[in-house]
């Protein structure tokens, strides 16, 4: 359907639906990250000996996240006399709104997604790279010492982990001959690239665990040294955005690791097949997200110097040696 | 042309990782440090000066409030000054609750000490794996007391009340549970690459600077100084017991973080041994006067804290208030040499090192 739309002429119907559309994908993301944030504060709760929320909405502390919300969006709106007005207020549209741009080429199954487009996985990171601008606009703009490291620390850590992240992936394009993220899909049919291209995967994970500012990488927002990062002038619902754009960009890599290396909505034996393929997409998908959500409550924090070092002399490398291994076992073998 | 310049960025006092109400006005160049000053007194409340209007037993429950991690070590200090001038002999059962009041509180404090480290250097879990175990110390000290953190437990000569039935029994079982506990601790952080990465080789000192420094405790074990109080000027029964002093040679954060976890395994060790020895009958208070005076003169005594040294002075013109008290307090002193280790290091860093001196800001302001 979507695809007729595409190739059809442009009118206030078509652009109707797609708005529509939008919006259906917008519920959806925000459904995920209303639960996801629930389901991150329940495991790091059990990780950490607490039962996390349990009072708002049941035991399962099921509105929770609602509440939340709607406590930012009643809080008074702050901006700082010393901000740069403009740029404070833009900043956190800025960060958000690459972050729901990707999703538009993610297949989630072989029927649901918006663009597919022949360069998907280019798009993906071309995009997911502007957040990078509203994070360095929020700490420049709030005029505060640790906002400005913040913002500093976010640009530089993004710059050294994206390339490292783009050259692990570049063995998966090989093999499966494509930047379309379809066929990277249908290229694992026989076999998931997870397991072909092991040293590829670990690389993009860790890079992706870099890119999304979790822990252990989480220096941007490092709340033992720099109180909050960038948005520590932030309040209510500006606050907000940057934090939804962050779970957004969770939901966007998960999807997106599952796409490329876990099989996206292909089942893994041939015989389950006939359960579809939604399902198996949200399984590995969650079992990508809790990983997550582990490592954060694990690991202690990288120090900036040791995390540039890490890109630029462990990842990189593991990463180029990775695309000249899979150049030659691809001219060699297929 | 690029031009840089170096700003000044005020740390605390509401800072996360300042352990209490420390400021550090930095000079940044960067994120590299190139001056570092410590602004103190936000928690002084003149413990000292009101002391001189009180009896010596009103002094008590202040002492509890100076270092709030550790207050049956400061309990005693004030209670041993008095002891000596006095020339009181404690009665043996209040000793060995008194000493198995302080390692318990030891391991307490150095359990916090262990996972507000953690969580300085990002990671958030080992914290309350921390204080759980910290909240069976509490309890047991909370059925001692009546008190989780500010115990008022020690009188001079001896100790307000007795283990209530069952409560040595409990320490005995808490002992094995809690080495259980430091073998999980060690395979949960103590071989961690990121956490090793972040302290191996910062914030290095030699010998000579910790001493010219006059730091004490692990902060100046962490050099290779085998001075502990217990040890050297055995105070109270600590001769009784078989224990080790555990050292490093390495000076940096690391070895601290791994001489406060010895010294919890040690201090369960004194436990076991102090809880077999336990006598079964005895007084927990000795014949004191009702008004306590000290005798005219002076004296000073010393006793090793979690933190380090910790003394009290005391100059008394014979009445039933000190003429002047004074404390040695040890995270004052082993926060003096922090503005030289910050020099050169990243905001990063800077953590790293404040959390490996281990201050208690109700200590370092008195």
């Amino acid at each position: 359907m979507i695809e007729e739309l595409l190739q059809s002429s442009p009118s206030w119907a078509n652009f109707g639906i797609f708005f529509l559309l939008g919006a259906v994908l917008l519920l959806i993301v925000l459904g995920f990250v209303t639960y996801g944030i629930l389901a991150e504060r329940k495991v790091m709760g059990y990780m950490q000996l607490r039962h996390g929320p349990n009072q708002v909405g049941g035991k399962w502390g099921l509105l929770q996240t609602v509440a939340d919300v709607l406590k930012l969006l009643l809080k008074e709106d702050i901006i700082p006399k010393a901000a740069d007005k403009p740029l404070f207020i833009i900043a956190p549209v800025i960060a958000f709104a690459p972050s729901f741009m990707v999703l538009a080429t993610m297949p989630f199954t072989d029927q649901f997604q918006f663009a597919d487009i022949g360069v998907g996985l280019l798009y993906y990171i071309a995009v997911s790279g502007l957040t990078t601008f509203g994070m360095l606009l929020g700490g420049w703009a709030s005029n505060n010492k640790y906002a400005l490291l913040g913002g500093m620390r976010a640009s530089a850590q993004m710059i050294s982990y994206e390339i490292p992240l783009v050259m692990s992936v570049l063995g998966v394009i090989l093999l499966s001959g494509s930047l379309n993220l379809n066929e990277i899909v249908a290229a694992q049919k026989n076999g998931w690239f997870i397991l072909l291209q092991p040293i590829g995967f670990i690389v993009f994970f860790i890079a992706s665990i870099a890119e999304l500012n979790r822990t252990p990488f989480d220096l941007p927002e490092s709340e033992n040294e720099l109180v909050a990062g960038y948005h520590v002038e932030y309040s209510g619902f500006r606050w907000a955005f940057f934090m939804l754009a962050e779970y957004v960009y969770l939901f966007a890599m998960s999807a997106l690791i599952t796409v490329i290396f876990l099989g996206g909505w292909l089942a893994p034996i041939g015989f389950l097949s006939f359960i579809p393929g939604a399902v198996w997409f949200s399984l590995k998908f969650s079992v990508v997200v809790f990983v997550y959500i582990w490592l954060r409550s694990t690991f202690p924090r990288f120090r900036v110097d040791k995390l540039m070092e890490f890109g630029w002399k462990v990842l990189l490398p593991i990463a180029l040696g990775n695309i000249f291994l899979t150049a030659l076992i691809k001219s060699l073998f297929f | 042309m690029i031009r840089t310049e170096e700003m000044i960025l005020n740390v605390g006092p509401q800072h996360p990782s300042t352990h209490g109400v420390f400021r550090l006005v930095v000079k940044i160049d960067g994120e590299i440090i190139v001056e570092a000053t410590p602004v103190i007194g936000y928690l002084h409340r003149g413990t000292e000066k009101i002391a001189e209007n009180l009896q010596y037993t009103q002094i008590i429950p202040y002492t509890d409030r100076m270092d709030y991690l550790s207050s049956m070590t400061n309990n005693y200090v004030l209670c041993h000054a008095v002891e000596t001038m006095m020339g009181i002999e404690v009665p043996e059962r209040a000793d060995f609750l008194r000493v198995i009041a302080m390692e318990l509180n030891r391991i307490a404090s150095h359990l916090v000490a262990w996972g507000t480290y953690i969580l300085d250097l990002g990671a958030t879990s080992p914290f309350i794996y921390a204080f759980r175990d910290r909240e069976m110390i509490i309890n047991m000290l909370n059925e001692l007391t009546g008190a989780r953190l500010t115990f008022n437990y020690m009188r001079v000569g001896g100790v307000k009340w007795d283990a209530p039935e069952g409560w040595i029994e409990k320490v005995r079982d808490f002992v094995p549970y809690m080495r259980g506990q430091l073998a999980g601790f060690h395979d949960l952080v103590s071989g961690n690459e990121i956490f090793l990465d972040r302290v191996k080789g910062v914030g290095k000192y030699t010998k000579e600077e910790a001493i010219q420094y006059s730091l004490s405790g692990p902060n100046l074990r962490s050099t290779g100084v085998k001075w502990d109080l217990r040890k050297d000027e055995p105070y109270s029964i600590y001769d009784r017991f078989d224990f080790d002093v555990p050292t490093s040679e390495d000076g940096d954060c690391l070895a601290r973080y791994h001489l406060r976890l010895a010294e919890i395994a040690e201090s369960l060790k004194i436990l076991e041994q102090a809880v077999e020895q336990f006598p079964a009958e005895g007084a927990i208070l000795a014949k004191v006067p009702k008004i306590i005076k000290a005798p005219k003169g002076e004296a000073f005594v010393r006793i090793e804290s979690p933190r380090g040294e910790i003394g009290c002075y005391i100059a008394s013109d014979g009445k039933k208030e000190p003429y002047r008290l004074k404390f040695r307090r040890p995270s004052f002193y082993n926060l003096q040499i922090l503005p030289k280790l910050l020099k050169g290091e990243n905001i990063a860093n800077m953590i790293a090192i404040l959390g490996a001196v281990d201050i208690v800001l109700g200590e370092v302001d008195g």
